[in-house]
Formats: structure tokens, C-alpha cells, sequence
């Protein structure tokens, strides 16, 4: 797709039955120049506690504790909570409160955040839908649900807060991962549902004996 | 920030005449410009002293013209400058006929109040199947090329479902031109195609009465006026307004989005067929409401929940037309049957489908008959007559059933072209050789194929025994 940076925007770790190889090859995207920001279930993988946690992430969190090594221990332990470059924001959750780890659940959540982040653009992830907050001629953000694949024609006129959805931890019945391309020449953001092979996922959560419903829902959607 | 004048050069754009100065943009003719279009830029005023709308104006035109696929219903986008730096666009010049210029002569005639209504509404519909919603619609921003298709302009308040609407904010006043907006609208809807539709409505009644529905509302009280005021009758102004166009023009006018027209085509179908309109008492009313249903209807506007916007949708055709050639009366008996029952399933498998009946005859030039069995009116009638025939086993409601007798030499062009027309997403259409077909239809089946911008299904009767 012509991405020339990548930025990975948390909960790296936690679902999955692969932390190992998802944290080496996201360290290797680190050491060229990648973002990449901490999310709650990293935290909690590092043995942070985490209350709001459920019973199936907290035993996923667990396994993954037992997994991990040094070195995945000390990329994580390595990882901000936000980044901020080049007008842009990234952080997992919101910048209003990283560690906090606020859901952006409407204008509301999307305005403090917009507010502290101090940017034109600010990335997250934790809401595993996508959606978009923009600002109009009032400065209060509206919500949008963005079309995959249609590029949205931007301008630091607005802010703007990008929630790209989940590679893998569907919410919304649509087992493809998500992703979002910002094009920053062209100032345009164009959000992406992509197909993948969920099927070896499934058996990898399975084989690895990790709650049922982290299965379940690669498949499902919800 | 004072407009740059003729002569100046932007980007390579050499500005000549200013054709428009207005309060959100001015627009200039490109000279010496090489391409095939002729060519405008219109350069928002921006800067101090200006309101914030019109760069959000100049971004949504940006992005709605930018968005939409190439036709002869808008104008082309060619280029845009960076709206911090040198904000302006270049687009296609309509060269056309402005639809001001026909109100000037307004009450016209309904046959062209039908014609005109009719391209506007077909125009909409381009616009609406790419989810847009154009949301300023009025006079000044419809123009007629030679053709007689209707461009729209002006795409600065516009709604596009694939893109945040950067205007889409609860505003004290509401955006666009009240004379031609719909109540939705005026209560901060952006989303619904048939807010157009409404202001559709209006510019038929302007142009069939020479009167505006609802005068020039100057605060946001008078407005919403219409929430609860209907409008006067075109009737009581111009008796001459035939029951048909009332109709339309009234059912457009319905203050509850859900009770006009679902669609564009829907208004341009019944403007261009004026025999098959359903008449209501809307068609034959005589005067407004009386003073005891405006109390309760005051009261009821009070409440009033905008319908919720239709979904923005992948599939283009709001309601499916679809089509079925039927040779005329002396064609085989097992064919007909056969395209019934392909009909019968179009029907089942989509319940809110329109079935269109077409035949097509020969000119009525063509025609020696003499007396009234062998006029073109009897023929046409008689021919009408068979088309019911035909569709009266279908058992459907009047409204989801038209009868079109097509005159033309050329019966396979005269198909493709109703197809293009009225957007017809399906074609019923007799196979070549089943049976013995009627002359004038004979061999239609592969040409239509070949060229019709629409599903064919193509019908053959079952081999019998």
C-alpha cells in the first residue's frame, strides 16, 4: 500500500497465542523507525494490574507472562505511552490520561483527548471499531463511521482522531483486521478491513489452551 | 481579502472575466486554457472578516466534486489549491441555460414545468445513488445543457455519506437556502435525499405557479412555518394546473420526508408519464388547510421527529425498476407466460421492485389507418389495454406496476434508451427464437444485450411435452 512508516498503536500482546513473534517482529519495525505506543493488556502482560481487565483477558495475560523472555519483557518495558511528532499523536488510549486508559467512546472522551493532545492528528487504538473524530467551524468533535477503502480528504483546518480498529480483536461481526493508511503528503486517511487467516489463529489459541471466547471471536466477529 | 483581479495568474491558471461575486466565492473564466472543457476557478473569500463556513464550503466542494464519478449532471473537478495557501477550484464551465431564466417566464406551461422537473430530478439522482445530497438546491444552481439534461452546481453545502460531514454541526441558522428547504433539513438534517426532493418540490411549484410555497422566510420561526403550513394550492393560483402536476409537486412538498417520493427517478418517472400519476386528494385539493386542522397540525409540529435518514447504500437504486418488452398482442402465448413468470420471481425475490411494462410500435406517422380503431391514439390505447392484460395476473398494487408504449422504428434502441432513462436495473426480455416471435421484436434480444446499461435476463419459454 505505500506505507513508509508504521506505527503500532498498543495491545500488542494479550490476546493472541503468538507474543513472541509479534513482539520480535514489532521490535524490528522499532529499531527502523517505527511508533510504537504501550496498551493496557501490554501493561498488564508486564505485570502491571489491571482491574478493569475480564476474566478471559486476565487468563490470556497470565499465559502471556509465562511466555514472554527478557528481551520481549524489556522492549515492552521500553514502550511510551504516547508519541508525538510531525503534528501527529499516538497513543493507545486517550491523551487526555494515557495511563488511564479512558475508552474514546464519543465527542465527549474525543474532545479531551483532542485537547490534550495538541496536534492536528491524533492515532489510537483500545475502541476496536473504527471511526473517526473530526472537528467542524464550532471546534467540537463529531463522530464519523468511515467507509474501508474510501480515502478521506483531511486539512489541519479540523482535528482529527483516528480510531484505526483492531488487526484481529473484531467488535462489530466483520472478522477482517483493520488498519488505517494516513497519506500525509496528501493529507488523506483512508481506513482498511482486510482478510486473514483466522483459521490458524483459532487453532493456535486452542492448541495453546487459552479461554475459548478469544477463539471464538476471530471467527465470529463479536 | 479582496479577490485578485482579471489577468492574474494562480498555478499556471490565467483568470479571465469574473462571472460571479458573491458572498461565499468568486468565480472567474480561465483563458488560455488548452483542454477540452472550458474551464472556471472559484476562489473562496477567505481571510479575516469572513465567515468560517466558507472554507468548510470550499473543503466540501473539494471533496464531494472530487469524490463523484465523471458526468454530464455536475461539473467536472480539473484542479484545487491547498486551502491554507491558495485555496481555489477549477472546474468544467457549464455553458447552459440557467433555470432563473425560466422562472422569469414562470407560470410556464406543465408539459415543460414536467420536462424541466423531470432532468433536475434525474440529475438528483445521479447525485443521490453516490450518497450525496446536495441540500442547496434552488434556481440559481441548476443549469440545462443543449441536451436538455439538467447540470447542478455549487456543491458547497453538500452531504457525502462516504466523508465527515465538516458541517454537520447543530447550527443556531440553518445552512442553505430557505425558500427551497425542507423541514428536516431546517432542523439541522443533512443526510437525506429527499431533502432535496422537497426543494425539487418547490422549484415545480415556482416554476407552475410563478409563486414561492412558503414566501421568503426571514427568521428561523418562519421557517419552520412549513412544519405545520402547507402551501396554496397550484391549482388556486393557476387553474390551468393539471391534477397530475399538483400531485407530484404536493407529494415532493410532504412535510414528513416518508410520505413523498422515496426517490429522484421516482418524481422524474411520474413528471414524464403524466397518465400513470396516482391521484390522491392532494391532486384535487382547492384550498389550504382550514384554520381547526392548522391548530392541530401546529401542535403536532411541536413533536415533530425528522424521519431518520435512509442508510447510505452500496446498491444505486432506491426502488429496482424493472423492465419487461412485451411483443405486441399477436406474439406467442407461451413467451408472454413465460416473461410473466420471470416477472412473478423478479416480484419474489425483491417485494419493493417496480415492474415496468414496455411495448414498442411503430411512429404514428408510419401508421395509414384510417377511422378510430386504426388511429395512433386507438392503437396506443389499444396497445396500453394489452400491456394491463399482460400484468394483471401479477396481482400487484397499482403503484408498483407502469404501462409504457414506446413509439419508435427502432424497436432495440428505443428499449436501450428507456433502460438509460428511467435507470431501469433490470431487463425481461423474449429470447430469439422461442416460438414464433412477432416481427418487430425478432432479433431485438441480441442487440438490446449488447448494449443495455443494465442487468438482461434474457426468457425462454419451457420446451413443451
Amino acid at each position: 500500500m505505500g506505507a513508509e512508516r508504521h506505527a503500532f498503536l498498543g495491545d500488542l500482546v494479550g490476546y493472541g497465542a503468538d507474543p513472541v513473534a509479534v513482539l520480535e517482529l514489532i521490535a524490528t519495525h522499532a529499531s527502523n523507525g517505527a511508533v510504537v505506543v504501550l496498551g493496557n493488556h501490554d501493561a498488564a502482560a508486564m505485570g502491571r494490574p489491571d482491574d478493569a481487565l475480564s476474566r478471559n483477558a486476565l487468563a490470556a495475560v497470565d499465559w502471556t507472562r509465562a511466555q514472554l523472555g527478557p528481551r520481549q519483557l524489556a522492549f515492552l518495558a521500553s514502550l511510551p505511552l504516547t508519541v508525538g511528532a510531525d503534528d501527529i499523536r499516538y497513543v493507545h488510549a486517550s491523551a487526555a490520561a494515557p495511563e488511564q486508559w479512558i475508552y474514546i467512546s464519543g465527542p465527549r472522551e474525543a474532545a479531551e483527548s483532542l485537547e490534550a493532545g495538541n496536534a492536528s492528528y491524533i492515532f489510537s487504538g483500545h475502541v476496536h471499531e473504527q471511526k473517526l473524530y473530526y472537528t467542524g467551524a464550532s471546534g467540537r468533535p463529531m463522530a464519523f463511521r468511515p467507509v474501508p477503502g474510501t480515502p478521506i480528504p483531511t486539512s489541519k483546518q479540523h482535528r482529527w482522531l483516528a480510531i484505526v480498529g483492531s488487526a484481529g480483536q473484531p467488535r462489530d461481526g466483520n472478522n477482517a483486521a483493520c488498519y488505517t493508511l494516513f497519506d500525509t503528503d496528501r493529507e488523506r486517511l483512508t481506513f482498511f478491513r482486510v482478510p486473514y487467516d483466522y483459521g490458524s489463529a483459532m487453532r493456535k489459541i486452542r492448541a495453546a489452551g487459552l479461554p475459548e471466547r478469544l477463539a471464538l471471536r476471530l471467527e465470529r466477529g463479536t | 481579502m479582496e479577490p485578485p483581479e482579471s489577468g492574474s495568474v494562480i498555478d499556471g491558471f490565467v483568470l479571465g472575466e469574473r462571472i460571479h461575486a458573491g458572498s461565499m466565492a468568486t468565480i472567474y473564466r480561465l483563458t488560455g486554457s488548452e483542454g477540452p472543457l472550458p474551464l472556471v476557478m472559484k476562489i473562496p473569500r477567505l481571510g479575516p472578516g469572513e465567515r468560517a463556513v466558507n472554507v468548510i464550503g470550499f473543503e466540501v466542494c473539494r471533496t464531494v466534486l472530487g469524490a463523484m464519478a465523471q458526468s454530464h449532471h455536475h461539473p467536472t473537478l480539473v484542479a484545487y489549491g491547498d486551502v491554507e495557501t491558495t485555496p481555489y477550484l477549477v472546474m468544467e464551465h457549464i455553458e447552459g441555460v440557467r433555470l432563473d431564466d425560466w422562472l422569469a417566464r414562470a407560470p410556464v406551461a406543465p408539459e415543460e414545468v414536467a420536462r424541466l422537473g423531470s432532468a433536475i430530478a434525474l440529475a438528483l439522482h445521479d447525485l443521490h445513488r453516490q450518497d450525496v445530497v446536495h441540500l442547496d438546491l434552488k434556481p440559481t444552481n441548476v443549469l440545462f445543457r443543449q441536451s436538455g439534461e439538467a447540470v447542478l452546481i455549487d456543491f458547497g453545502l453538500a452531504h457525502h455519506g462516504h466523508f465527515p460531514d465538516l458541517l454537520a454541526e447543530e447550527l443556531r441558522i440553518p445552512l442553505g437556502n430557505w425558500v427551497y428547504m425542507a423541514p428536516e433539513q431546517a432542523l439541522g438534517v443533512r443526510c437525506d435525499p429527499r431533502s432535496d426532493i422537497y426543494a425539487l418540490g418547490g422549484i415545480l411549484y415556482e416554476l407552475a405557479t410563478g409563486r414561492l410555497p412558503f414566501g421568503h422566510p426571514s427568521t428561523v420561526g418562519e421557517l419552520r412555518r412549513r412544519l405545520y403550513r402547507d402551501p396554496v394550492p397550484p391549482r388556486a393560483l393557476v387553474p390551468a394546473t393539471p391534477e397530475w402536476l399538483q400531485e407530484i409537486v404536493l407529494r415532493c412538498l410532504e412535510v414528513d420526508a416518508r410520505e413523498r417520493y422515496a426517490s429522484a427517478p421516482e418524481v422524474a418517472l411520474a413528471l414524464s408519464s403524466p397518465g400513470q400519476v396516482q391521484l390522491t386528494e392532494r391532486g384535487s385539493r382547492r384550498r389550504r388547510a382550514s384554520l381547526p386542522t392548522l391548530a392541530r397540525r401546529r401542535i403536532r409540529a411541536a413533536r415533530f421527529e425528522p424521519a431518520p435518514c435512509p442508510p447510505p447504500s452500496k446498491q444505486p437504486h432506491v426502488i429496482r425498476v424493472v423492465a419487461v418488452a412485451i411483443a405486441p398482442q399477436e406474439g406467442n402465448e407461451a413467451l408472454r407466460r413465460a416473461l410473466r413468470d420471470a416477472a412473478r420471481e423478479a416480484v419474489a425475490a425483491d417485494p419493493a421492485c417496480r415492474i415496468a411494462c414496455i411495448t414498442v410500435v411503430p411512429p404514428a406517422a408510419a401508421l395509414s389507418g384510417v377511422g378510430e380503431e386504426n388511429s395512433a391514439t386507438g392503437r396506443h390505447i389499444r396497445r396500453l389495454i394489452e400491456l394491463r392484460g399482460w400484468a394483471k395476473p401479477l396481482d400487484l398494487p397499482d403503484e408498483r406496476v407502469t404501462y409504457h408504449v414506446l413509439e419508435s422504428d427502432k424497436p432495440a434502441a428505443a428499449l436501450v434508451d428507456y433502460v438509460a432513462m428511467n435507470d431501469v436495473a433490470h431487463l425481461l426480455i423474449g429470447a430469439p427464437g422461442a416460438g414464433t416471435l412477432p416481427w418487430r421484436f425478432a432479433g431485438v434480444g441480441p442487440q438490446v444485450v449488447g448494449s443495455v446499461p443494465c442487468t438482461v435476463t434474457v426468457v425462454r419459454p419451457r420446451a413443451e411435452g
